[in-house]
């Protein structure tokens, strides 16, 4: 680490080196994680686009506009690029890389060059999977999941898909490595664990995960890889392998990796809440442990996922009680959000309103994950539209939700400028109606029978869908409104270092945007994360000082 | 017996109880949320007591209360399920094959369909057998589904409680036609059924041609391959027979003319020569499952379609 330069003007990261090629060779955490923001945000828009043609397609029974094999590559391309390249590093590349060492009071992470890496590991993943665009027979037509031995024998690009995801593992695993030794080895003086803020808490969780569990989707992709172009026989029948075998190499890690993508957005909530609240995060203690509680139970879980795949019956009971186990702690997680309400002095701001959707929209994720998780009712809806409305409730209405809110807190962090905060809350609105609209007659769609991957469905089917399809319209003006409000927003008024009231060092203790090493003195930890007894006299000691 | 098969009255007795709880703390959690942001926002409460940060008391009632809620959801999805694992002795058994994209059944009498026909209040067996991918039998009426894997003998069972035809789906992603893999299940009379099984297929007065078009109706061909001219996933059959085509064998293509050793070939061992523009790997090989006599059978009505 180069020594931290004199105090005296005040430049900021922006500043200090200037052109294209200083931001492609940049150690800075906060530019590395504006790069993947640059780069998360296309591959999500795509994905978003593949999304709303499918459920064009799906508006009436026949073909609308696809024919069956584009649609499945559609739908496979979405689920890739949605999992793969936005849900999983999305939130962890993006505010984990910006705001982790300034939460914890550390001028970068412990390795820079690693984080620089992994984000060209990232860039070359998603190129690849573009890239099965172009050759061959077209993109995967499998689904996101890969399952042999149908993705052993089909001759669209599925080696290719495989080995993106493969390196995306990388970049993953290397973030990861990354934000645990910066944890352990750079919080400031007087931080200690149990000071630490509930965001680093939720990714020191989530990087174990992606260190121990990524490993071995690695390996199972590789199988797959190996199985086609060798033909070794490890998951075809036909050469003495067995398809299940790969379901279970598969959930071993997809199934804590949805705890990749849901711990991090729990993370920002127990972070945004207090700041407008104006009071402690409720339960700090229990917040911690639940997130370490999800981590580890969720590693042995996944078997739910193969409820119907012929496994004995005592499998699937253990795995039914073991699901059922792994959901008190997110349920003590939604009570203690909602207590943190109690008595507070609450400033409904965007960032707020997209905090208290991500509790509505995880609830009913979380509930209906409960009809899924007990064997009755998941043999009813297994494969069905009702896992698919299950897993956006969470996954988009959960994880998607939070990252926008994030992106509203922590904008004039990064810009040092503000949006339009009216139009914000009037995007929001949007945004919250059209998801419900798309993802609610999901599960009604579900409860009466109709499979997912289905490219035609019965007439009995048709008018959830087409409720679904102008729900997606709603949803998809909703998000023009809310990424041209903040595209403007970089030139709005000026913003001050602080403009939340927030009482963490990554607001108290820096300028927006930040200085290179964020700091100019090492902070010194004089309370805990979430105090804000007297909080206006502390934020402005601070300021002076 | 309310529902449609046996199982219908103990997994929407675990949908009840499940969604039940669900929406009672939904609406709950939702309303407390909302009341909170009202009575206490800024204007109305300028200072937070900032002197909460936690409660052990409450912390463990809503660690101990969902920890038996969701305990008690279990058990209902547990007894729901349980009894879905435990066939009766006296089940009749039916194969289930399943192939891209089609259902056969095959009774105890060798007897084939390609509905599931199926006496009221009799328990049947299904043995799920795959012959090319994953696929999964689903019957919602029913509120049954299994996974149909190739080389793993799973199997699911049901009794039907009243008359009627009920859709049969793939619920498994298999590729290009899975949203087509559908079928019915009918549930008939005890007389009827018995009545019905004792006629053997083929043994009526079909001609050569008609008995052919049986044949690849009950083994699914026709999901791929039609019998107009329209191209599904594979050839036609229309027009095809005695005609020319370019066949790719090892990478090389080569010429062949469609006649009785073609289809023979093309029917045991599909991947060997695959006409240029259409995938290997798709169709499944029959040897075993379809007879020389089946084959030339086909062969009679492919010659059929010849204008």
């Amino acid at each position: 680490m180069t020594a931290i330069p004199q105090s005296g003007a005040y430049v900021n990261f922006y500043q200090e080196k200037r052109g294209f090629l200083s931001w492609l060779v940049t150690e800075d955490h906060k530019r590395i994680a504006l790069l993947y923001f640059w780069a998360i945000s296309v591959f999500f828009v795509v994905a978003f686009i593949l999304g709303l043609i499918m459920r064009l397609e799906l508006i009436a029974p026949g073909r609308t506009l696809l024919d069956p094999q584009t649609y499945n590559e559609v739908f496979t391309l979405h689920g890739v690029i949605m999992i793969f390249l936005f849900i999983i590093p999305g939130i962890p590349a993006i505010f984990g890389n910006f705001s982790l060492p300034m939460l914890i009071g550390a001028p970068d992470v412990a390795f820079p060059k690693l984080n620089l890496i992994s984000w060209y590991l990232y860039v070359l993943g998603g190129i690849l999977a573009l890239s099965t665009l172009l050759y061959g027979e077209g993109p995967a037509d499998t689904g996101w999941t890969f399952y042999a031995p149908y993705s052993v024998k089909t001759g669209t690009n599925v080696t290719v898909a495989v080995l993106a995801a493969f390196v995306l593992g990388f970049s993953s695993i290397l973030t990861g490595v990354n934000f645990i030794v910066t944890m352990h080895q750079m919080r400031a003086p007087g931080m200690s664990w149990m000071k630490m803020p509930l965001f680093p808490w939720a990714l020191y969780a989530t990087a174990w995960i992606q260190v121990l569990a990524t490993p071995v989707v690695g390996i199972t992709l590789l199988m797959i890889v190996a199985e086609r172009t060798l033909g070794i026989g490890l998951f075809d029948p036909a050469l003495g392998g067995d398809p299940v075998l790969y379901q279970h190499l598969f959930w071993i890690y997809s199934h804590p990796a949805v705890y990749i993508m849901v711990l991090p957005a729990m993370g920002l909530v127990s972070e945004l809440l207090p700041v407008f609240v104006k009071k402690s995060i409720f339960g700090y203690k229990v917040i911690v442990y639940s997130s370490l509680a999800i981590a580890f139970i969720g590693y042995f879980v996944w078997g739910h996922h193969m409820f119907t795949s012929g496994m004995s019956g005592p499998a699937r009971i253990i795995f039914s009680v073991l699901t059922f186990l792994v959901a008190i702690p997110s349920a003590i997680k939604v009570f203690n959000w909602v207590s943190t309400l109690y008595k507070g002095s609450i400033e409904i701001r965007t960032p707020l309103l997209y905090a208290l959707a991500f509790i509505f929209l995880f609830t009913i994720g979380g509930l209906t994950g409960l009809v899924v998780g007990a064997l009755a009712t998941d043999i009813h809806v297994h494969d069905t539209y009702f896992v698919v409305g299950h897993f956006h409730y969470v996954m988009f209405g959960g994880t998607g939700f939070a990252f926008f809110g994030a992106i509203h807190f922590y904008f004039p962090k990064i810009w040092g400028r503000m949006y339009n905060q009216k139009m914000a809350n009037v995007a929001f609105s949007i945004l919250f109606v059209g998801f419900n609209l798309v993802y609610f007659p999901m599960l009604v769609l579900g409860m009466m029978g109709m499979p997912r991957r289905y490219y035609d469905y019965l007439p009995e089917f048709t008018l959830p869908n087409q409720i679904s399809t102008v729900g997606s319209w709603i949803l998809a003006i909703g998000l023009i409104l809310m990424i041209t409000n903040l595209i403007r927003g970089r030139k709005g008024p000026k913003a001050s270092s602080n403009p939340w009231g927030s009482v963490t060092l990554d607001w108290t203790h820096t300028q927006s945007p930040p200085t290179l090493y964020n700091f100019e003195k090492t902070p010194e930890i004089e309370r805990g994360p979430y105090d804000y007894t007297d909080y206006e006299a502390y934020i402005k000691k601070n300021l002076q000082s | 017996m309310s529902g449609a098969s046996n199982f219908v009255e103990g997994v929407d007795l675990a949908f009840y109880v499940i969604l039940g709880i669900s929406s009672f703390f939904l609406v709950g959690i939702t309303a407390v949320m909302i009341y909170f942001v009202i009575r206490y926002r800024k204007s109305k409460n300028p200072k937070a007591d900032t002197s909460i940060t936690g409660s052990n008391k409450l912390e463990l009632i809503w660690t101990i209360i969902p920890t038996i809620l969701v305990l008690v959801m279990f058990y209902y999805g547990w007894a729901g399920f349980a009894p879905m694992r435990d066939v009766p002795d006296d089940a009749i058994n039916v194969k289930a094959i399943a192939r891209m994209w089609s259902w056969t059944f095959e009774y105890e009498n060798g007897k084939k369909s390609d509905k599931l026909i199926v006496p009221k209040g009799k328990p049947v067996k299904l043995d799920l057998i795959s012959v090319d991918v994953n696929h999964a039998l689903y019957v919602p009426a029913f509120r049954i589904k299994e996974d149909v894997i190739p080389g793993r003998n799973n199997y699911m069972w049901f009794t039907a409680n009243q008359f009627g035809s009920y859709d049969l789906m793939c619920a498994e992603y298999c590729g290009l036609r899975h949203a087509y893999m559908l079928t019915t299940v009918e549930v008939v009379g005890d007389d009827e059924w018995v009545e019905w099984m004792k006629t053997p297929e083929g043994e009526s007065d079909l001609d050569k041609v008609a008995e052919g078009f049986n044949v690849i109706k009950m083994n699914g061909c026709v999901a791929c391959h039609s019998s107009d001219g329209t191209k599904l996933v594979a050839n036609s059959f229309k027009d095809i027979w005695g005609t020319e085509r370019k066949v790719l064998v090892n990478g090389e293509e080569q010429t062949v003319i469609i006649d009785s050793e073609y289809i023979h070939e093309s029917i045991y061992d599909p991947n060997v020569k695959v006409v240029v523009g259409y995938n290997p790997g798709l169709m499944p090989s029959y040897k075993g499952m379809l007879s020389e006599s089946d084959v030339n059978l086909i062969i009679e009505y492919i010659k059929s379609l010849q204008q």
